[in-house]
């Protein structure tokens, strides 16, 4: 028998498995499909103070192992998150979620955060400091270190329950970022967000996306992911949620190895939408495998000294 | 929305970059003007196709060589399998039709208005079909619709095959309602050129193809909707253009 529970800042999840912001909605789509409550938590999709569009089509495209999306943050806004999204995931979820919250200045990132903080059933709060496809928002404030540490301390200020940043990977040295928001009061940090990229189509000589650039994800991003989750590792105390290209049980547990507490999947849920039952199911296999009995003991266990 | 392995019993060119694949495989639940999402071995995203026909386990799909994911599909032999997502979008409704719809359809928008005039003909109404295309070498599915006992009136834009224009040319019919797909140019110019309320199925760059990643938002009258899961079938009174 082994154990796949791990803990967030005081938060147990049966499993390290939660669905990344911006791939699995609200829920309900894959609460259609399967039971979601197999899920160790999910990150809902990334709220702002107002209802958004989002950039205009097309925003996604297709690379090689990967995808890129410039959806720029379409969300219905906090008010109907509380009042519509969060009674309607309560029925179909029963676990704590995660809220991801995202914002175009800090008085933003503020209120959606203290708003959200009161709401029961969120467990956890990850604030989006690194969407590459808004402008004037988003990812501005996580690539410099001072207002990645000013977004966290007022952030902190106003919330009671645990706060993760969410670190951008498109910055020189992304444990510098993490070590501002773990002296900033932050509880924890998530990474990494998508890297920037853009796709050309050489028939209408001009970018696939109407944004031009876009978000690189899937698994042509994980050993990026990889490599960002190890340097975290060795630069602050506070617990990572690793993420970026994940599609497997082994994958799991290669980013726990590296520093990971628990672990995010996103674009693997597009592609196939039992990809995290099928990973959390597999678990158990793969973890008899390479003799792991117990997932928390392994956290950052390939940095020996 | 249900995944499902199917295989290949035919897969030909029927017009110029123009194939039509027929796959066995479970078809339960799917719905005319609804589409399937195709894993390709070697695509990272799944490639959506549009439901031209289906029957108990018989699935026909035609699809047009664009790039390389359709390159790849025309490629495919009898036999290969293809991890297959039904029951994607919420496909045409035949409620409004009257006793006359009029169904056009232009190049790769023709496929699903074929398993729409089926149902329509089930229901016992009598749907006529314009169907448009640049040139004669590209027509295709004239014939099955004839058969099915539609009046089809054919397009070209070089006047090689048909009335010489666009499906416009052909709309000077009488008609109770009626329903569209093809390249967005067209969809507009039929909003302008129609005289009833109607129904068009939009074509988006897709993520997910099931409503998760917001990839093919539109604006509507009803505010925000995805292609994929609350279209790909507008009516024309929510169309924003």
């Amino acid at each position: 028998m082994v154990n796949t529970s791990v803990t967030l800042s005081g938060l147990t999840l049966t499993n390290p498995v939660i669905p990344a912001s911006g791939t699995f909605g609200y829920g309900y789509e894959f609460a259609e499909i399967y039971d979601i409550n197999c899920l160790g938590s999910f990150s809902f999709k990334g709220t702002t103070r107002e209802p958004r569009f989002g950039n205009p089509p097309p925003r996604i495209a297709e690379t090689a192992s990967g995808m890129l999306n410039a959806v720029g943050l379409q969300n219905p806004g906090i008010d109907k998150v509380i009042s519509e999204e969060l009674p309607k995931l309560r029925r179909v979820f029963h676990k704590p979620v995660i809220a991801n919250i995202s914002g175009f200045s800090v008085d933003e990132y503020v209120e959606c955060c203290a708003r959200i903080d009161r709401e029961e059933g969120v467990g956890l709060i990850e604030v989006n400091i690194s969407c590459p496809n808004v402008h004037n928002g988003g990812m501005s404030f996580g690539t410099s270190p001072e207002s990645a540490a000013q977004v966290t301390k007022a952030v902190k200020a106003v919330t009671t329950k645990p706060v993760y940043m969410k670190l951008s990977p498109n910055v020189t040295d992304i444990a510098a970022i993490a070590r501002v928001c773990e002296d900033a009061g932050a509880d924890g940090v998530s990474l990494i967000n998508t890297l920037m990229g853009m796709r050309i189509d050489l028939r209408r000589r001009a970018p696939v996306i109407r944004n031009v650039t876009g978000g690189l994800s899937g698994p042509a991003v994980f050993p990026v992911a990889l490599r960002m989750v190890w340097q975290v590792y060795e630069a602050v105390k506070i617990p990572i949620i690793g993420m970026g290209g994940v599609s497997t049980a082994e994958d799991v547990i290669e980013l726990m190895l590296a520093g990971a507490t628990a672990v995010e999947v996103g674009a693997a849920n597009l592609t196939d939408p039992w990809a995290c039952p099928k990973i959390i199911a597999d678990l158990p296999r793969v973890m008899d495998k390479y003799g792991i009995t117990s997932l928390e003991e392994i956290i950052g266990g390939a940095h020996h000294g | 929305m249900t995944d499902t392995v199917f295989t290949i019993l035919e897969n030909r060119p029927i017009a110029k970059n123009t194939y039509e694949m027929v796959l066995s495989g479970g078809t339960e639940g799917i719905r005319p003007g609804q589409f399937v999402n195709l894993k390709l071995p070697g695509y990272y995203l799944r490639r959506p196709i549009s439901v031209c026909d289906f029957g108990p386990g018989r699935l026909t799909l035609i699809y047009k060589v664009v790039g390389h994911g359709t390159e790849y599909m025309a490629g495919l032999t009898p036999g290969a399998q293809i991890d297959t997502l039904t029951g994607l979008g919420n496909g045409y409704d035949t409620a409004p039709s009257g006793e006359r719809p009029l169904l056009i359809g232009g190049g790769a928008g023709v496929p699903p208005l074929y398993a729409l005039a089926k149902k329509l003909l089930s229901e016992g109404k009598t749907p006529a079909a314009i169907l448009g295309f640049n040139a004669k070498e590209e027509v295709f599915y004239k014939d099955e619709f004839s058969a099915l006992g539609v009046e089809t009136f054919v397009t070209t834009v070089d006047g090689s095959c048909g009335v010489k224009g666009f499906v416009t040319n052909a709309m000077d019919i009488p008609y109770t309602y009626f329903y569209t797909c093809g390249p967005m140019p067209m969809l507009r110019a039929v909003y302008d050129k129609s005289v009833t309320s109607g129904q068009f199925s939009f074509e988006e760059r897709m993520g997910c193809g099931f409503g998760a990643c917001m990839g093919c938002t539109c604006k509507t009258t009803g505010g925000h909707k995805r292609v994929c899961k609350d279209g790909p079938v507008l009516t024309k009174e929510e169309i924003v253009w």
